[in-house]
């Protein structure tokens, strides 16, 4: 099962003759993931990378059935071919680029509110490096290796952590269903709270991983959902316990600029909530660990 | 990014904003000028600086008389001014703005934000201006009044009345205070701005409203848009540091600490200071170097950790995916190499080829000390730190 994305899943890459998009196209369908094209307008009926280039997303849907869309997008055009995936018909789209400006982020969210819930297209990122469900499909920059399949779902701001995570549970012998970075960003696609809910119904999920940080309210509402509407036990790392008030720490949105923004504010809060806390970043995979053994 | 209040004021002028006639002065000859330009009989001489709450570290003078313009700006140009948003290093003062004095009858709050939360534009106002609005939150939170502006909608004009009767304007300067509500919308807009707050938004003795002190922060990452607002960057009022490592791509951020961090991703970085002060430790910066990071963006990123003279030990902490453990061994060996480093080196590497990487560290014959794990890496550079410490104690 697996959330957002599997094997199946029908993938094109939106920026897919640039640099950076050739690379990443490449190292996805080596990893086995079903990617069918990409889109570089201007350059549609090209081949590229074996696969074909359209001019559209709304043609890519039409002719090559994609249903996912990572995007490569430099920032200044990045929100508008977001915006072009959702009208296209898009199911769900990564946004990988980092540094779209704040006000396009906020006019991209008003434009998918404008579809129907059963139709809006799901959006992570921008920001991120990705969503890998190991083992059947990565739509991202992530070493896929690094990921073991299995039980475990991922939710995380960063995407070295991600990876620092992965590696410590790799290590134990635990395996992961999907992971899914939601980037760094002070607006974005979905929140902690939204992949939590996707994990809650995948029957493949035993317990979630949330790794967040310092800034902004989506552990905490993140954290009220587990409480109220969560079956599967989350448990949680916030990074930041060292970082000073009013200093962004290299994302856009990890800067503390009101109360309850910190990581110690956020942990203690979370652990009221009755979220497992990982008491140090290193012992991610152990935590984790304790929680899969008392499931059974 | 953050402009001066004067830069503020002009930029709000333009989208229709009163402010008090005024104008700026880099010395105290200046500064009398300009007060004798505006004329009148009381004049506010005050600090630029890149900081809210000038007033309270005495950034900000009232004078009667010309020769008080002259000693307050003497006073105050190459001053270091402290307060809650600066830090305990402060700001030092270059400029003064030279205002005409107002006399007021009542100060308001406002503000406008694009919050993250509600991912809407929020505009905030109270009618007890002239306080600190974090303090205000706490203490009194119904006189602080908030209404959410659907961006693809925009402002409304009945938005901007439902504001002004909040903040308790007369009915004869509600026509204005709707135009100015509506102008600082259109600046925030149009700029970027992720901020703006006009604290206080004072009602004059005769009746006129006024921006008496204006605050504007930008979106960074719009300013390849907005270059105007780039040129207003006043680089003496930004860490030195942070700018040079902005300027070479890297996102650096300086702390009280003594031990320095070179790391590749903002949240690693974050956890792995948060794994240094678990163990003992206080970490010396924030250093992300990002996914490529080449020899000689390696050895920028150790030129920029070792510049801080109280780093003790340095950590290098690379977690590889795009980026290859053997391509940051062969930077750190060659940075090692040119830079005389005084101060031990823990590395860890982990992710693509690390297998090559630590190789390549191991047969440099360099004396750098080597982790697996992270927990592993931030004990020894404790426990580094530690001895480096100790035998400066024994030395002295």
């Amino acid at each position: 099962m697996a959330i957002l994305i599997n094997e199946t899943t029908r993938i094109i890459v939106q920026g897919f003759t640039g640099k950076i998009g050739s690379f990443h196209a490449q190292d996805m369908i080596n990893y086995g993931s079903n990617v069918v094209g990409g889109v570089t307008p201007g350059k549609g009926g090209q081949t590229h990378l074996g696969l074909p280039v359209f001019n559209t997303v709304k043609e890519a849907v039409q002719q090559a059935g994609a249903e996912a869309s990572i995007i490569f997008v430099p920032p200044a055009f990045a929100a508008d071919s977001i915006m072009e995936a959702a009208d296209a018909g898009i199911k769900y789209c990564v946004a990988i680029t980092d540094g779209i400006p704040t006000q396009d982020m906020m006019t991209v969210k008003n434009f998918l509110r404008r579809f129907p819930i059963e139709e809006r297209m799901i959006l992570t990122g921008p920001n991120c490096a990705g969503t890998i469900s190991p083992g059947r499909a990565m739509l991202g920059i992530m070493p896929g290796h690094i990921y073991m399949q299995g039980n475990v779902g991922i939710v995380g701001r960063s995407g070295t952590l991600g990876y620092e995570a992965a590696d410590q549970m790799k290590r134990l012998g635990i395996g992961i269903s999907t992971s899914v970075g939601i980037g760094g960003d002070p607006i974005n696609g979905s929140s902690h709270r939204d992949i939590l809910e996707k994990f809650e119904q995948d029957p493949e999920t035993k317990v979630v991983l949330m790794i967040g940080e310092i800034g902004g309210p989506q552990e905490v509402e993140a954290g009220l959902f587990a409480q109220a509407h969560m079956s599967k036990p989350v448990i949680a790392y916030i990074a930041g316990l060292t970082a000073p008030e009013g200093r962004r720490m290299g994302h856009a949105g990890a800067i503390i600029s009101s109360a309850g923004e910190s990581a110690a504010e956020k942990v203690a809060l979370l652990r009221e909530m009755g979220v497992t806390i990982c008491p140090t970043p290193a012992a991610m995979g152990t935590t984790v660990a304790e929680v899969l053994a008392k499931l059974k | 990014m953050d402009i001066h209040e004067y830069q503020a004021k002009e930029i709000l002028s333009g989208y229709g904003i009163k402010i008090a006639e005024g104008g700026l002065a880099y010395s105290p000859e200046d500064a009398v000028q300009r007060a004798r330009e505006i004329g009148g009989h009381v004049w506010a001489v005050k600090a630029q600086i890149h900081s809210g709450a000038r007033g309270k570290a005495g950034g900000i003078k009232i004078c009667k008389t010309h020769d008080e313009v002259e000693a307050a700006a003497d006073y105050l140009l190459g001053r270091r001014l402290v307060t809650h948003q600066t830090g305990p290093a402060g700001k030092v003062c270059g400029r003064l703005y030279v205002e005409a004095g107002t006399e007021i009858a009542k100060e308001l709050y406002f503000c406008l934000l694009v919050d993250r939360s509600s991912e809407r534009i929020v505009m905030v106002g109270s009618a007890q201006g002239g306080m600190d609005i974090e303090e205000l939150a706490v203490t009194n939170p119904e006189a602080i009044v908030k209404i959410y502006i659907e961006p693809a909608v925009g402002l409304q004009d009945f938005q901007a009345r439902k504001m002004a009767f909040k903040l308790g304007l007369d009915a004869e300067v509600i026509s204005h205070a709707v135009k100015t509500i509506k102008g600082c919308y259109k600046a925030l807009r149009a700029l970027d701005v992720s901020m703006l707050e006009i604290n206080p938004l004072v009602v004059t003795k005769s009746g006129e409203l006024i921006a008496l002190d204006a605050k504007m922060g930008f979106d960074d990452n719009a300013l390849f848009r907005q270059l105007k607002i780039s040129e207003l960057r006043d680089k003496t009022q930004e860490d030195p540091r942070e700018m040079a490592a902005a300027d070479r791509g890297l996102s650096y951020v300086g702390l009280d600490g003594d031990i320095g961090c070179m790391i590749n991703g903002a949240g690693l970085a974050m956890a792995t200071m948060d794994m240094i002060k678990l163990a003992g430790g206080e970490p010396a910066n924030f250093l992300d170097v990002g996914g490529g990071a080449s020899a000689e963006r390696t050895e920028k990123a150790f030129r920029l950790v070792l510049a801080d003279k109280n780093v003790k030990a340095m950590l290098v902490n690379i977690f590889a995916g795009i980026n290859r453990c053997d391509w940051i061994a062969e930077g750190v060996v060659h940075a090692v190499r040119k830079i005389d480093m005084k101060v031990p080196l823990i590395v860890r590497l982990s992710g693509t080829n690390v297998e090559e990487g630590r190789r390549i560290i191991a047969e440099s014959g360099l004396p750098i000390i080597t982790a697996e794990t992270l927990a592993e890496a931030a004990e020894k550079a404790v426990q580094a730190r530690n001895e480096v410490v100790a035998k400066e104690a024994a030395g002295a």
